[in-house]
């Protein structure tokens, strides 16, 4: 029973990882801002979603697991209303929505 | 008053949940501060089915892990278009309005948006919803969209 919950767990805090590595890169390749920003939301919903999924099969039914689930409500209602207002502040100034060959558009 | 009993609970479980301490003294501090938590938010006008809305915990449980389901998938297109070696991004911006009636009803769908990668809202109000999305299709795939349809079916419990 143990080993397979490892394993569930494993799996989940690789695949959180994972995600994690793909929106790091996704920074990096993407231009101009408003791409650069879904690539940070693979990070913080499905990166940070299953790495705390995982951390919470190892936690199991203690208060660590409690607080696990704290710290990812606080994501979930936190991360996309920063994301928004970051979003609104940038159409605000006139950050333009489109890919663009150059990097003018976001370094403006 | 039913409502600040409620919170007042609420809030006490959590500060015992979070302390995990059971020591006179501090299980009286959290009465203390949840009791003054509860009058803050009162005297703050934020205490009401709008700022609390517990009457849509049931439905929220529904709810979630269609929305745990959807940034999975949205995760994956994403991720894929990151890896793909032409960057088949084609970021679009779509308008369009949405169902929601009450205000905690189009904040989900907002935040929603966002939570899902590949979609980001970026001005919300009751008329008109502006998307951004990394390709076409994400963004096109965000108007009268399913997500549209299970918020607004979400918001109508009374």
């Amino acid at each position: 029973m143990s080993a397979a919950l490892d394993i569930a767990s494993w799996a989940l805090l690789v695949a959180g990882g994972a995600f994690c590595m793909i929106g790091a890169l996704g920074l990096v390749r993407l231009h101009s801002f408003f791409p650069r920003t879904h690539a940070a939301s693979v990070i913080d919903s499905a990166g940070a979603g299953l790495l705390l999924a995982g951390l919470l099969l190892q936690a199991g039914w203690t208060l660590v697991a409690f607080k696990l689930v704290v710290i990812g409500l606080l994501i979930f209602f936190a991360s996309p209303t920063a994301t928004h207002a970051l979003a609104n502040a940038a159409r605000e100034r006139g950050v333009s929505f489109e890919a663009g060959e150059g990097e003018a558009s976001s370094k403006r | 008053m039913l409502l600040a009993a409620l919170l007042f609970v609420l809030f006490y479980v959590f500060w015992i949940l979070m302390s995990g301490f059971f020591t006179p003294f501090l299980l009286a501090a959290g009465a203390a501060s949840s009791l003054a938590v509860v009058w803050f938010a009162y005297r703050m006008g934020v205490a009401d089915r709008e700022g609390h809305p517990v009457h849509l915990i049931w439905s929220a449980l529904a709810y979630w892990p269609w929305l745990v389901r959807e940034i999975l998938k949205s995760a994956l297109d994403v991720s894929r278009v990151i890896l793909d070696p032409r960057l088949p991004a084609s970021p679009t911006l779509v308008r369009f309005k949405p169902r929601q009636k009450t205000v905690v009803g189009l904040v989900t769908h907002a935040n929603s948006i966002t939570l899902t990668p590949g979609t980001l809202s970026v001005e919300v109000g009751p008329e008109q919803f502006v998307v951004h999305g990394l390709t076409r299709a994400s963004a096109e795939a965000a108007v009268d969209s399913d997500m549209d349809r299970r918020v607004a079916r979400f918001e109508r419990v009374r």
